[in-house]
């Protein structure tokens, strides 16, 4: 793809107290790519991504965004550059129709002044397309998101932030509330968004759903970098093993089986 | 913004298609027009002579056009997801005040129901206030705002008149303009009515519109609905809730001048009680205790509902005393239909998406994807 990451940190690393939660780490994002964060919990890629969205400002390190140094001092600042963060939360309001939701803080407004309103033919007519464009038929805008299955609520926060102009799309564990049927929706979805020409940054724990679409894999381990790997560097089962921790399981299912032998040695002697 | 559609749309077999009907008894008003209209058809056999023509239809929109003022205003505060128990008692302060202000100090009644506004204003600026920067429930914070004003209510106005009214509004200079503005007596097709109730019609067709159709109908919605998301998405929720208290303290001042004008006197317990009402009316039309849902049309149809009761049981010679329980069988009937109508809304799409499943029908577009 294109030469220059789209978005890059270069060492950056974020201590909360004596803490540290990120050491040392560099990641680029590529527009038209899939960038795959996977970590096990508290591996750090929640630190990571609320420091690419401007939640936190990194301790140390630099910030790169098209080739320029940048400090993000909020998430809206992010916003206005372009990167858009979907939050496991989706910050959607159950109550409220489609429509609604998709505009909701940037609504379109016809008229002037005491009769600026909000334009809702405009609006219901460009989710429908938007989401068309997504692969998904909304026949009844004025439908509740509270109504709409997991999947189906996740693609509209993300069509929200490809349609307001991202750049950057940070998608924090998309899948990870969903079934696998649900899953796989949500994962077409973030191809769907590459091929749009975003650079996604796809955070995930569940291997499989970042090798089934991602084109680079950043493993965070403990607050540091374990590995980064290109599709073609790397395959599934590595993938598994590298991000799950195999020889971690591998020691922990000896010492159960160690345990278990204590126990029938005590049983035998007790018989 | 360059982006290629890519496979066209496919219809997805889980939305099922709603029918008209099932579209309006979707609406949140529903419940407070089938109430209303029982209500109506109730006191129509109890007491035809009074109550079918327009007498009797004068009668009943002059009882709830100030409480349905109250009951607009009351409505977009819980849709903003907040409850606001000094709303009664503001009304009378407001009233107290510009009595005060004009028969004491000799001001004219346009000012001192200005100087009324502001203060209204200030008391609901700081109610919300309080509800935003301390996360208290707006129940408890306004519950003290009521207790606070209830007292200096009868207090300020016994010391200064040394009565619990303020009377003689009517001597003082601007009174007669501002009772023109805002409520005086006229007659249409026959029928006395006060002005008031054109307030309430203008009331809440700019309030249904500004809910359904803007940017702040939007954002009321939202914030009442869930305001973090609101606000990670932009909302400024906190504006939008100590707009919509400062909305709520405005109303309590309008209906606090109107009764002023129409009475030409004030008394220290105006109100007291009232919130109650406002909130029933608002809940009788559709709106959520919790927030995020409701509408204003439907609040002031709900006003109406409480307006028919006072006037039908004077119409049917009941003791008043009776007009609370009626009141509360009321309520209890207005939400278990809004109840009920809203469950059978959600089951009539869900009966069709399962009857599309049993025909065989989704099966089918699974195999052709």
């Amino acid at each position: 793809m294109s030469a220059q990451p789209i978005l890059e940190v270069k060492n950056v690393s974020k201590l909360f107290g004596s803490v540290i939660a990120l050491s040392n780490i560099s990641a680029k994002v590529y527009a038209g790519e899939v960038t795959c964060l996977l970590g096990d919990n508290g591996a750090g890629k929640s630190t990571l991504i609320k420091i690419l969205s401007g939640v936190h400002q990194p301790t140390e390190g630099e910030y790169y965004f098209e080739g320029q140094p940048i400090t993000l001092n909020s998430p809206r600042e992010a916003l206005e550059r372009g990167i858009a963060t979907v939050y496991q939360d989706l910050s959607l309001i159950p109550l409220m129709p489609i429509w609604r939701n998709f505009f909701l803080g940037l609504e379109p407004t016809k008229g002037w002044g005491p009769f600026k309103r909000f334009d809702a033919a405009f609006a219901k007519k460009t989710v429908r397309e938007e989401m068309a464009k997504m692969g998904i038929d909304i026949r009844d805008p004025n439908q509740a998101v509270g109504t709409m299955s997991g999947g189906e609520r996740q693609s509209i926060a993300i069509a929200r932030a490809v349609y307001f102009g991202a750049k950057v799309l940070i998608l924090d564990e998309p899948t990870a509330a969903l079934g696998v049927k649900q899953a796989g929706v949500v994962l077409k979805y973030v191809v769907q968004a590459k091929t749009r020409g975003l650079g996604v940054v796809f955070i995930t724990h569940n291997p499989h759903h970042a090798y089934a679409v991602g084109d680079r894999f950043i493993v965070l381990k403990r607050g540091k970098t374990l590995g980064i790997w290109k599709k073609d560097e790397i395959s599934r089962e590595e993938l598994v093993r590298a991000m799950s921790g195999v020889d971690e399981l591998e020691a922990l299912s000896h010492e159960l089986n160690e345990i278990a032998r204590r126990k029938d040695l005590e049983n035998q002697a007790a018989a | 913004m360059a982006a290629t559609t890519t496979s066209p749309p496919k219809r997805d077999e889980r939305v099922a298609e709603i029918s008209s009907m099932g579209k309006i008894l979707r609406r949140p008003e529903v419940g407070a027009v089938l109430g209303a209209l029982v209500v109506w058809l109730f006191f129509a056999f109890i007491t035809p002579e009074h109550w079918i023509g327009l007498g009797g239809l004068a009668r009943i929109i002059d009882s709830s056009s100030t409480l349905g003022i109250m009951a607009i205003a009351v409505a977009l505060l819980m849709i903003g997801g907040e409850f606001d128990l000094s709303a009664g008692v503001m009304t009378g302060t407001a009233g107290l005040i510009a009595g005060l202000l004009s028969t004491q100090l000799g001001l004219n009644f346009w000012i001192a129901a200005l100087i009324a506004l502001a203060f209204a204003l200030a008391v609901g600026y700081v109610n919300g206030l309080m509800v935003v920067k301390t996360g208290l429930p707006s129940f408890i914070v306004t519950l003290a705002t009521f207790f606070i004003l209830r007292g200096a209510n009868v207090g300020v106005t016994k010391l200064l008149t040394d009565q619990v009214r303020v009377s003689g509004i009517d001597k003082v200079a601007g009174f007669a303009t501002s009772r023109a503005f805002f409520n005086t007596e006229i007659t249409l097709l026959g029928e006395k009515l006060w002005t008031s109730f054109i307030w309430w019609i203008i009331i809440a067709i700019i309030g249904a519109w500004m809910l359904q159709r803007t940017q702040w109908g939007n954002w009321i919605f939202a914030t009442g609905g869930d305001a973090n998301a609101a606000r990670n998405v932009g909302v400024p929720a906190i504006k939008v809730k100590i707009a919509l208290f400062m909305t709520t303290a405005g109303a309590a001042w309008l209906v606090g001048i109107m009764n002023d004008v129409r009475l030409r006197s004030a008394v220290a317990s105006q109100g007291i009680g009232q919130e109650f009402v406002y909130i029933i009316a608002a809940v009788i039309g559709g709106c959520l205790l919790t927030g995020g849902y409701g509408s204003v049309v439907g609040a002031a149809i709900g006003a109406l509902i409480f307006g028919m009761a006072r006037v039908g049981i004077v119409f049917a010679g009941w003791p008043t005393d009776w007009f609370y329980s009626f009141l509360g069988v009321m309520l209890l009937v207005a939400v278990l239909v809004n109840n009920y109508t809203r469950k059978r809304a959600e089951a009539m799409t869900t009966a069709m998406a399962k009857a599309k499943v049993e025909s065989g029908e989704l099966a089918k577009e699974e195999g052709e994807a």
